[in-house]
Parts: C-alpha cells; structure tokens; sequence
C-alpha cells in the first residue's frame, strides 16, 4: 500500500505517490457509487466518528453517506470550538469518544492545526475533515478528481483559484496538492485577501480577473464568507460580483471546454453568477458526487490498513 | 563569614581580569590578583568566569493569583539556577500590582527566600486598564522601579504621555509593550511565510513598529525615559536608533528568543512557541544579532512566562502567549559568545551592568569592592541537557526542555551566600 500513516491531515506533508494513491483509489469507489447496490461490507464492524467542532453541514454529510456505504458505523458527534467553555478540554473530548473504541475520527475544527493535535493525542485515524485556515484536504482530493475525469490529466494544466486566498483552507490545500502534481496554478483575489507572503505557495499571482482566467483550463471560484471576516475585506457584494465574479463574459477567456468549479455552497450572483455555476461548463454536482467516492477512498485507506502507530505525519 | 572565591576570570562591562575575590558578609571586600586572603569558605573557581549576578528587567512570576504557574519562590529557584540574582517582575497579577501593598508584598516575599531581590514593576494604569494613572510616587517609595502595562498595550497616546511625565517626577520610567492590538486582530504568530502556510493568523512586524514610533514620539515630546520591551522586529531597532540618534531618551531590550528562534518554529504548531511579539523572520533575528554587536540594544530580558502544561496543551489558537526562560537567558546568551557577535564584558553589559543602570541600582552590575556580593561563577563550555531534574520552574513551556544546552552557572551567590549550585550528577 502507498499509504502508510495512521492520519489524513493535509496535502502539504503527502508526497506525489501518496496523493496518486488517494486519487486512484477514489476514482475505484466512483465506480461502486454509479451501481443500483450503493454498499460494500469493507468496513463493516468498524465505527466512524464524525466530530464536528464547527458546522458543516455539506462535509458532514458527504462523510456519513461515505461511511454508511462501506458498511461502517457512523455516528455524529457536533459541538462548538469552544467546548472549553463547559470545562472540558478538546483532548479530554477525544479521549472520552476514543475510549467508546472508535476507529476513525473524521474532525472538523475552527482553529488550524487543531485536526494534527487531536491526532497527536488519539490511537484513532484521523481524518481532517478542515481545521481553520489551514487546510481540507478531502475537498482537494475531490477537486483533482474531477479535474483528472474531465481534462484525462492533472500535468500541465492551468488552474486558476479565485477569491479569498488568505482565509481559504480549500485554497492551501489545493496548493499543495496541485503544485505536487504539475499543475500549474494561478491565484487572484482582493488585495486583502491575499496572503502577504503568498510567494511561499509557488503559484503566480495574477493582477486582475482578466489575466487569471485567460487561458485557464480550470476555473476554482472560492466562496465568500462575509459574515466571517467582517467587513474590512471587501466593501459589498455588488462590488465583489463586478471585479472578482465569475460572468459568462469572462469565462469565454478561457480555454473554450474550461471547467468551472466551485467547493459550495454558492452564493449566487456573488462569486458565481447562475447562469456559469448551472451551464454545461460546470463541474460543481460532479464534485460533490467525487466527495463521496475520496471520503471513501479516505475511510477505506485508513481503516483497513493495518498502519496504526506507523508513519505520522511528520515521518517523511 | 568571609568566602573567597580563586581563580577566577573576573569580568566587568569594561575588562577582564585575573583574580580572587573576597567577600565579606553580603559585600565584595577586595579583589586582588593574589589568593592569600583569610577566609571561611574558599571556592576555587579553577579559571572559570565571575560576572557580576544577572539582573532579568523582565519577568512574570504569577504571584500574587496565579501561583500554579509559578510563584516567587520557584521564580527565584528557577532564576539563581541561571545565575539571575535580581528580577523585575511584570504587574498583571491578579490582582494587578497597581498599589504599594502589593508591590511591598512581593519584595517581600523574595526577602525572605533569599534567593534573589525583587525590584517590582507596577503597573502604569489602574488595573492595567489604560485610563487612570496609579499612584506612581507611592509605589516607588514602596520599592517599584518603573511602570508598565505590558501584555496591553496603553491605547491612548495621551494617557501614556502623562504616564511618562509622571514617573519621571519621581525618578522613574516607563516600559512600553509596543503593539497596535488593533493591527495585531486576532493573530497567533508573525505574519510571513509561516503564516501563510500554517493558516494560523499573522501579527504583522508594523503592528509593534507604528507603537515604537508613538512611544519614540512621546519620549521626545516629555523628556521622559521610555524604555520599549521585548523588541523583535528589524523595524524596531530602526526606528529605535533614529530615536537615539535624535537625543531622545529611550532604551531597548530583547529576548534570547527573539534573537535565536523564527517562526520556523511553529510549522509544526508547537504553541511552546506561541508568544507575544511572535517569533519572527531570520532577518529580523538577524537585526536582533547586529543590534546586540553593536550596542543599539540596551539589555537582554528573559519575558519569562510561565503557563501550566493544560493551557499550553490546546488548541494553538486558545493557549496562553509565553514561554519561560529565566533558566535559559545565560547559556542562549553565551552563545552569541562562542559564536563571537559580543565579547564577555558586552556580555555583562547587557546582562547587569546596563541593567542596573537602568533601574538606578547602584549597589550592583559590578564586581568591585564595596558592592554586593551578586556573583554567578560561569562554565561557558558546561555542556548538559536541560531536563525536567534541571528545570526549577513550575512550568515547563519551553521548547528547550530536553535540549542540549551550553554554558551554565556552576554557582550563584546573592549577597554573599552561595544560592545555587550546579548539580554533579
Ligand atoms: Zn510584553
């Protein structure tokens, strides 16, 4: 197996092989995804625990129905970041769920790097199902994968990721994984949400909508958390929608079979404009269909391999 | 009781020299090249260094209020194992040292430990709270030596003007934590590469530069001794030097972090690392180096801040700011030694000499005759590894437990009594 770590964390520490691994096995559960009998026994006897710390509908979701059809059990667990505040401590929280004897944690958390401290203090696997900032690495797995269905190849592909750069954990881990594998990435946002030091990404920075969609192969919109950030990033919404959305005017330049993309939910008329986000040139439904078969590829790779206490993340 | 201390390399902020030193009761009786003095107890230092004891303007020691994280006694335990005979302990205790009582409280407390003195730092505002000034000449007859609302940062530029006229009436200063909380937001580490790869928010360098430069300002505009604490950035010292340059009467001092560790550190969300100015970018530990060669910056402060390992053991962005490092200012000082950036007598510049200057303690920052017997005898070669049996804090965040350190005090001596001794093992 080319997967030998006890967790899945993030893009940034896999190697290529490990993410090829990832990406093969997932296009494998694809397949089982498309049958009249939607189930395997693969995983049957071992229990899931999906921790929650921060609501997500939509990765939850996506998590349990991935679980069920490998037969696991799957049991939801949601709590605020700030379950502190009754006097209990996050490692006090895993270590109560792990003693119920779970296999795998899949953790959603507010705070970066909170996934790879839970994992530090818990036997379980883990999975990140997106910790903070800093990264989500399913929603990368599930972007390459439709890239890969539709284009037939990641290598030399122009992607463009639009939007809020800084506060994206999709972004990060898009990063990582996709500059690993020969694609070509291009990022363009409001000044104010790019990363001072985006440099350290590897992928260019383009000046404006124009030059980050022109010849794109791949299109990412990202979507805008108003709420989150306040109001200092961008003025309005209108003012977002004219010079970082994504109309059917712009997207003419692109490659003419450029595929739009988008990790949802949309706010439409904001980032996307309906008539991209439902026209032929969407990939948005096929990514939440390969949402399931990674998160399945995830589950399956963890729970199955015989890796507990083997390679961490940090081994390589 | 008379001790003599043999063969020693005895080290001011202006020479070295060879010698003995003799001490008599809690005062140096005599320095002199030959051994045949009288006394009690002879310890024979066999060529290693005596410098003047360590004098650490900067520390927190929790106490009153928080004494899980440490209290004055394991402070001072932890400091004389690092050759510190006296220490400035920060006001956000709880409550916070913002009155005499508490001051007194605190000097006496270490009195009777006798391991180290205490000159606490009162608090600037009421309560630390950035409105009222407290009652500054009340707490310097009750022993404060300066004033600080460190760990927040006085907003207002007026309230820290009068804050500053007013401890100078009464022979004082002011210490500035120099920070734009606002600027600041809600960021964890520095904001650079580290930053941007981890996706833990960034504390940008200008968030302390544009407060240095107000501070800077209102020294100039009141004439009175503004000292800026814990610097890190390469900006600072900049702005630090124009403000020298002008006249103005302002000081500096850096951690033995902020000139040794970058925010490398926290690739792995170490949150030992996690502290307030963040770590920053080599070229600023680089400026934080250059700035200690050539005497831009004033002292060198250990910021010792002790938590318990539950608070340090979180979620990255709810832990505590701080690390300790009472223990570890002298064997990270030395090594800007051997690496030969400072010779032996900066080291005593910037570890009491200038130190006691700075808080008007005459009594000290020397080995001379006449003054007190606050010796550490140093082993600059002493190579160990800083382990739990070493560690005498009650807290352990530090990153440099288990590490392999070098240059220790073989013995401490406060006011003449040796204080601590190296263990053999
Ligand atoms: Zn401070």
């Amino acid at each position: 197996m080319a997967y030998k770590r006890k967790d899945l964390l993030g893009m940034k520490d896999l190697s290529k092989e490990e993410i090829l691994y990832l990406l093969d096995t997932a296009q494998q559960f694809t397949e089982i995804n498309e049958r009249d009998v939607k189930k395997v026994p693969t995983l049957k006897g071992k229990t899931v625990i999906n921790l929650f710390f921060e609501p997500s509908t939509r990765t939850r979701t996506s998590f349990e129905i991935a679980g069920k059809r490998l037969s696991a059990d799957t049991i939801n667990f949601t709590s605020s970041s700030s379950s502190t505040t009754k006097g209990e401590t996050l490692i006090d929280t895993v270590k109560n769920m792990e003693s119920m004897h779970s296999d795998i944690f899949v953790v959603r958390h507010a705070y970066s790097g909170s996934v790879k401290f839970i994992a530090e203090h818990t036997d379980a696997k883990v999975i990140n199902a997106g910790d903070g900032l800093n990264e989500h690495p399913t929603q990368a797995l599930l972007d390459m994968l439709t890239i890969r269905q539709s284009k037939g190849r990641l290598e030399g592909l122009e992607v463009a990721i639009i939007g809020d750069i800084t506060h994206s954990r999709v972004a990060r881990s898009d990063v990582w994984a996709m500059t690993k594998l020969g694609v070509n990435v291009r990022l363009f946002g409001p000044t104010t949400m790019i990363p001072k030091h985006s440099e350290v990404f590897g992928c260019r920075v383009c000046k404006s909508m124009h030059e980050a969609v022109e010849g794109a192969d791949v299109i990412i919109m990202l979507r805008i958390q108003r709420e989150r950030q306040g109001k200092l990033l961008i003025p309005s919404t209108k003012e977002y929608a004219k010079y970082f959305g994504l109309t059917k005017d712009k997207l003419t330049l692109a490659k003419p079979d450029a595929l739009v993309m988008h990790p949802g939910p949309i706010n439409r008329g904001v980032e996307l404009m309906s008539n991209v986000a439902d026209g032929d040139q969407s990939g948005v439904l096929r990514q939440v269909s390969n949402g399931v078969a990674v998160r399945m590829a995830a589950l399956y790779i963890l729970g199955i391999g015989n890796n507990k206490g083997g390679m961490d993340e940090n081994a390589s | 009781m008379k001790t003599l201390l043999k063969n020693c390399k005895i080290v001011n902020h202006d020479k070295i020299t060879e010698g003995n030193i003799l001490i008599d009761g809690e005062i140096i009786a005599s320095v002199t090249a030959s051994a045949d003095e009288k006394a009690d107890k002879v310890i024979d230092c066999k060529g290693k260094y005596a410098v003047p004891g360590l004098i650490d303007l900067h520390v927190h020691f929790r106490d009153p209020g928080l004494e899980y994280k440490e209290d004055i006694t394991s402070g001072a335990k932890a400091a004389v194992a690092g050759g510190v005979t006296a220490a400035c302990p920060m006001a956000n205790t709880k409550p916070v040292n913002d009155n005499r009582i508490i001051t007194e409280y605190m000097i006496k407390k270490a009195k009777e430990d006798g391991l180290i003195d205490i000159f606490p730092i009162g608090a600037m505002t009421k309560g630390m709270e950035g409105e009222e000034l407290t009652e500054m000449g009340d707490m310097v007859e009750g022993g404060a030596i300066g004033f600080s609302d460190d760990g927040k940062p006085v907003c207002s530029a007026e309230v820290f003007r009068r804050a500053a006229e007013y401890a100078a009436q009464f022979g004082s200063f002011v210490i500035s934590h120099a920070e734009d909380k606002s600027l600041a937001g809600a960021g964890v580490i520095h904001e650079g590469e580290v930053s941007a790869i981890t996706g833990l928010r960034g504390i940008p360098s200008e968030s302390e530069e544009v407060m240095v430069a107000r501070d800077i300002l209102m020294s100039k505009l009141t004439g009175a001794h503004v000292h800026i604490c814990h610097i890190s950035s390469k900006g600072t010292l900049e702005l630090i030097k124009w403000g020298k340059s002008m006249g103005y009467n302002v000081t500096c001092e850096v951690t033995p972090h902020h000139f040794t560790l970058t925010d490398k550190e926290l690739l792995g969300y170490d949150t030992n690392c996690k502290m307030n100015p963040p770590l920053r970018a080599q070229e600023d530990v680089d400026a934080m180096i250059e700035g200690l060669r050539n005497g831009d910056i004033d002292c060198i402060v250990t910021d010792h801040a002790p938590h318990s390992r539950d608070e340090k053991a979180q979620e990255f962005d709810l832990a505590p700011f701080g690390m300790t490092g009472i223990q570890t200012m002298l064997p990270l000082s030395l090594a800007l030694v051997e690496k030969g950036v400072i010779d032996m007598p900066a080291f005593v510049r910037l570890t009491s000499y200038t130190p006691a200057k700075l808080i008007k303690k005459n009594d000290r920052g020397e080995i001379a005759v006449g003054k007190l017997a606050d010796i550490a005898i140093v082993d600059p070669d002493l190579e160990y590894v800083f382990d739990m049996e070493l560690n005498r804090s009650k807290s352990v965040n530090t990153p440099y437990i288990g590490k392999t350190l070098k240059g220790a005090a073989l013995y401490t001596i406060k006011s003449g009594r040796v204080v601590f001794e190296f263990p053999t093992k």
